[in-house]
């Protein structure tokens, strides 16, 4: 009501929107404040009356008032006013705000809502639970397996042969008092998912399609990107014409669901005892794009060490080695092909979500895991 | 492993820079990880699989190079390694194989009347950049030659063989030998040696004995190059804890045809910097052939496993430029017999070759397909149970966790009477056993959030625990909640109260009520006929504040507090003698007790549920009830009952009344103090009473059933107030 159209001397786009923002709130103010019909044609004539309605006045006071370079900016600004004051004096209503502004009907809706507690999913099972429905919807089932495995499941009929140097890659934890038994009979903790391989091959004869999310063991020292504990998300398909060409389509249309459809997948040669051709797959960097830098300033993007690309999982084709162990139940190596990949789901949650501690997930901190609520 | 660049290039005539040369190797399986250095020092540091151990030096990546961009690959030659022809000695250097199955060849070099010195600047640079330590002419020029084609060879100072001849053969039982790194040795009669007239000179394929080196007096050297069964020179090399640049080799299998080159090699560069005569000619004991046998390639087989149309003519191009020779067999290009080249001892199988055409054409170069598929999908038979109990959980407000699977022997003793796994190789001396139970990973997660300060604390974790069940291996599935008492209090909405008494026994039995009704939501989804609860948990529970949770007779859950003193012992209360005891809990047997050491500032609860039980019991097939068109009465009664007396009497006592309208029955206050006798306390409850089938009236049907009500917790020792309320009777 007490709002008077100021002559403009500065026409600087700050100063322009300070006044236009200015007069707006001011004309909300008196909508608001209109408890009846009389103070409703008042209102009205104040502000959109011909004669001197502050309508009139600002096409008065600030565009013809502007000087000459100021003109186009002034307009579209004055253009902006006009329309939201024709808004505000067809919106306005009679005492429609008169009981809910007595402090008694009243809340503050500014307080802070009361938020019951509400379980946050645990980082990395949430990945491998998003990673299985990939996997799932393509036709693959659920497939899982004993932790405390046997050498002949997590090794011998993997191909990893006794006294095979790739052993050694697996940093095993062993369990005690083994010694007496045949070594295939030994106890170990599973280094892989890998052995529900064999376990459900052994089960069900082909075609198979299985996921097999699991907890695997090795004896790392835990750190910031190590831990004897981890999970792991195994695949396996075999059917009597799976070619090379079927998993690099797999795992590329797979890495499309999970990451976004823009990323690319590039596979290299790699060497697994139970694949061949084996390989490692790399999905463009999920972070960076693939430029291998970030943000306006062109920072170095770490994630992929500035390659653009970062290392999701280890494939390739099942060898023929390994279906011979499960031969006797329909995986003739002449008539079935298949393939194989593996994937740890604690490396892709780190990634994921940008976690820089690999301790955090295996702590229970609530400080953290509320993150992901 | 580090590998220098220009050296590569002695071999290829390469016109690409060093980054894409690392690209491109890396692109075929010959991983550079990383580039360091510039110009003519330019190191790549390789990643390469243990099955390629030929691609473990410079000649071998050069030939990979070669094939990569269809370039001559040089021939690797030694030069000036005629033998002098005015020797006046005999060439002969006699060799006895006693194991020809582990040592199928062995060649030798013998020069004479060289000078041991330091290399020359080319050399000891060269290893310096692949961090190798130049030590003399004559061990260099072995170091050199591993590294520039990969065969591992040793030299001895001939003078201080005895009895002028080597022995192949399996080492005595006890036999000791001062290996090159000064230790003293005591060999199995598993392990092979190579040795003179009197004593072992060498741990066969691992490394050289310290009393026959090279040291500044050598005047003549014997150089050897063997060909070492892979299996013995792992075995010994593991048995005695040694791994060197030599066995690492050669228990991947080393090039059967190098033997000779290779000695010619390190004689030339010995005679290059030391001078010095060649004498006789070069000795080459072949006691078994190793022949790769040649595999038979199908191009429907590569089509087969590789999927595409790769064309016969870039098979045979690419196969060839590695150094397989292709024979074609039968009729057409669809068959070949592939030779396979000596330093590729992983190529034995028609798969391998396959890979290594895929390898080379580029894997990216294969086009994307998705096979069809018609089988069904199917979970694992737990998922359903999984995943309701885990939506539940989070729905409480408990946050997932995931802890480590190890656990102490103390701890294995006082959360569980299984039977232990207990890791040969632990990662540390105290976590040596797999868990037995959940509970003390639980326990030190709420402890870890208590002291950084978060007093609000909800946690679960659902896994496997390990037992030994007969000897074999078991994994029982379980889930495991635990909270803070702030949490647990917290979650206790307004007007539900149900003890207003005033004392902290109220607060306790509420707080208790929470915990209690988090895992009566977690099992009210599961197709049970009756849950219900006693007293019988473990010793770690508070003896008066934890229950278990029956499922038609048989246990599903264990929960409620932990015990003051497992879960508040510390070093200096046990020291002190300030274990607290205000709840007057019987004491923990005290062996534990001094074992266990914990401390959590806050009393926690702790629930932990049999998956495997709820899994058998499975989850409850909803099956509607109509609902009454008539309305619902609600009828109060106050009493007073001796402490003795607990909800479960009353409750059973009006079930046994069979009045079917009696559709709830339930406490709703509870006060001790005042004006009620100690010992006692009253109680305020609520009956609420509806038909399907009329309206109930109080002068027809409902009086009646409340006399009965009365009458029955009379008979469980009640007595009523009068006075308790406006519909109290």
């Amino acid at each position: 009501m007490s709002y008077t159209v100021p002559k403009l001397t500065n026409y600087s786009a700050a100063a322009l929107e300070n006044a236009a923002a200015k007069c707006i709130r001011a004309c909300a103010d008196d909508a608001a404040a209109v408890r009846n019909e009389a103070e409703l044609k008042a209102f009205r004539d104040r502000w959109i009356g011909r004669k001197n309605g502050v309508l009139t006045q600002i096409n008065d006071l600030w565009l013809k008032g502007a000087p000459k370079d100021a003109k186009r900016e002034a307009g579209i600004r004055v253009n902006e006013v006009k329309a939201r004051i024709q808004e505000l004096v067809e919106g306005a209503r009679v005492g429609g705000d008169e009981s809910v502004s007595a402090p008694a009907e009243r809340v503050d809706i500014s307080l802070p809502g009361v938020r019951r507690p509400i379980g946050a999913e645990h980082p990395v099972i949430k990945t491998t639970n998003e990673m299985v429905r990939v996997f799932q919807k393509l036709g693959y089932s659920v497939a899982d397996g004993p932790v405390v495995e046997t050498d002949y499941y997590n090794f011998e009929a993997l191909n990893f042969p006794p006294n095979h140097p790739a052993r050694d890659t697996q940093d095993t934890l062993f369990i005690a008092g083994q010694q007496a038994k045949p070594q295939r009979e030994r106890l170990l903790l599973r280094t892989h998912t890998s052995p529900v391989q064999i376990r459900t091959m052994e089960k069900m004869r082909p075609p198979i399609r299985i996921v097999i999310p699991g907890t695997v063991h090795r004896n790392d020292p835990p750190d910031a990107s190590h831990s004897p504990m981890f999970h792991q998300i195994e695949g396996l398909a075999v059917d009597t014409n799976i070619t090379f060409g079927d998993l690099k389509g797999t795992l590329d249309h797979a890495m499309k669901e999970f990451f976004g459809s823009s990323v690319k997948t590039s596979f290299r040669p790699s060497f697994f005892p139970f694949t061949e051709p084996s390989a490692e797959m790399f999905v463009s960097c999920f972070i960076c794009g693939g430029s291998g830098k970030r943000g306006t300033d062109n920072a170095p993007c770490r994630p992929c060490k500035q390659t653009g690309w970062i290392e999701i999982l280890g494939c390739g084709m099942v060898d023929p080695n390994v279906f011979e162990f499960v031969k006797d139940n329909g995986y003739d190596p002449r008539k079935v092909s298949g393939f194989a990949f593996g994937m740890g789901a604690d490396r892709i949650a780190l990634l994921k979500y940008g976690v820089d501690d690999l301790q955090l997930f295996f702590n229970g901190d609530v400080r953290f895991l509320q993150q992901f609520a | 492993m580090k590998l220098s660049a220009q050296w590569i290039r002695d071999f290829v005539d390469l016109t690409v820079d060093n980054r894409r040369l690392a690209e491109d190797l890396t692109g075929v399986g010959i991983a550079v990880e990383g580039i360091s250095g510039s110009g003519a020092d330019t190191v790549f540091e390789m990643e390469i699989g243990t099955n390629r151990p030929d691609a473990m030096n410079h000649y071998g990546v050069a030939r990979e190079a070669a094939a990569i961009y269809d370039l001559p690959l040089k021939h690797l030659s030694a030069v000036s390694s005629q033998p002098s022809a005015k020797s006046s000695h005999n060439a002969a250097f006699p060799i006895t194989v006693e194991e020809p199955q582990l040592c199928p060849r062995f060649s030798a070099r013998v020069i004479r009347g060289t000078k041991v010195k330091p290399s020359s600047e080319k050399i000891a640079h060269r290893l310096r950049l692949l961090d190798q330590r130049p030590i003399s002419n004559a061990v260099d020029a072995t170091n050199y030659v591993l590294w520039e084609m990969g065969k591992p060879t040793h030299v001895f100072d001939m003078d201080l063989l005895e009895g002028g001849k080597l022995i192949i053969r399996k080492a005595k039982n006890g036999e000791k030998l001062k290996t090159l790194d000064g230790v003293e040795r005591t060999l199995t009669s598993d392990d092979l040696v190579v040795a003179d007239a009197k004593r072992a000179v060498g741990l066969a394929g691992v490394m050289g004995g310290f009393d026959t080196m090279i040291t500044g007096k050598t005047r003549n050297i014997l150089i050897e190059s063997a060909w070492w069964d892979p299996v013995t020179v792992r075995k010994t090399s593991r048995r005695h804890g040694i791994h060197t640049d030599a066995s690492h080799r050669f228990e991947r299998g080393a090039d059967f045809e190098s033997t000779v080159l290779s000695c010619d090699l390190v004689a030339a560069l010995i005679l290059e910097s030391g001078g010095g005569e060649l004498v006789g000619d070069v000795i080459d004991v072949v006691s078994r052939q190793i022949d790769l046998a040649p595999v038979v390639l199908r191009v429907s087989e590569v089509h087969r496993i590789l999927g595409g149309s790769l064309e016969t003519g870039e098979i045979f191009r690419i196969l060839k430029k590695l150094g397989f020779t292709l024979i074609p067999e039968g009729q057409g290009d669809a068959q070949f017999r592939v030779q396979i080249p000596s330093w590729r001892l992983d190529v034995e199988r028609e798969i391998d070759v396959i890979e290594e055409i895929a390898r080379l054409h580029g894997y990216d170069k294969f086009g994307n397909t998705l096979p069809a598929f018609s089988g069904a999908v199917v979970e694992l038979p737990h998922a359903a149970v999984d995943a309701t109990l885990r939506t539940r959980a989070l729905a409480l407000g408990y946050n997932e966790a995931v802890s480590l699977t190890f656990i102490s022997h103390a701890d294995a003793e006082l959360f569980s009477s299984a039977s232990v796994l207990e890791l040969e190789n632990p990662l540390s001396g105290e976590a040596r056993l797999m868990r037995t139970s959940m509970v003390p990973g639980m326990l030190e997660m709420l402890e870890r959030n208590l002291n950084n300060g978060t007093q609000n604390v909800r946690l679960f974790e659902m896994g496997r625990i390990y037992e030994q069940l007969g000897g074999n291996p078991v994994e029982p599935r379980r889930m495991c909640l635990g909270a803070t008492l702030a949490a647990v209090k917290g979650s206790l909405p307004v007007g539900e109260v149900l003890d207003v008494s005033k004392d902290e026994h109220a607060a306790t039995a509420e707080a208790f009520r929470c915990f209690k009704g988090d895992v009566e939501n977690l099992l009210a989804g599961f197709a049970y006929r009756e849950l219900r609860f006693d007293r019988e948990t473990t010793e770690y529970f508070h003896p008066g504040r934890s229950a278990r949770a029956l499922i038609d007779d048989r246990p599903v859950a264990w929960f409620g507090q932990i015990h003051p003193e497992v879960a508040k012992v510390t070093w200096e209360e046990i020291k002190a003698g300030a274990i607290l005891r205000e709840t007057g809990a019987g004491a923990v047997a005290s062996p534990l007790r001094k074992q266990v050491l914990r401390g959590l500032r806050q009393e926690v609860f702790v629930a932990e549920i049999d998956l495997d039980r709820l899994h058998s019991v499975g989850l409850r097939q909803v099956r509607f009830r109509p609902l009454s068109a008539y309305p619902a009465v609600e009828r109060d009664f106050s009493f007073v009952f001796p402490d003795k007396v607990e909800f479960e009497a009353m409750g059973r006592a009006v079930a046994e009344l069979d009045i079917r309208e009696i559709v709830e029955f339930k406490p709703v206050e509870i006060f001790r103090g005042g004006s009620i006798e100690p010992g006692h306390y009253s109680i305020l409850l609520r009956a609420k009473l509806q038909s399907p089938e009329e309206t109930l009236r109080d002068d027809v049907q409902i009086v009646d059933w409340c006399e009965k009500i009365i009458g029955a917790l009379k008979r469980v020792k009640g007595v009523q107030r009068v006075g308790g309320g406006a519909s109290a009777y």
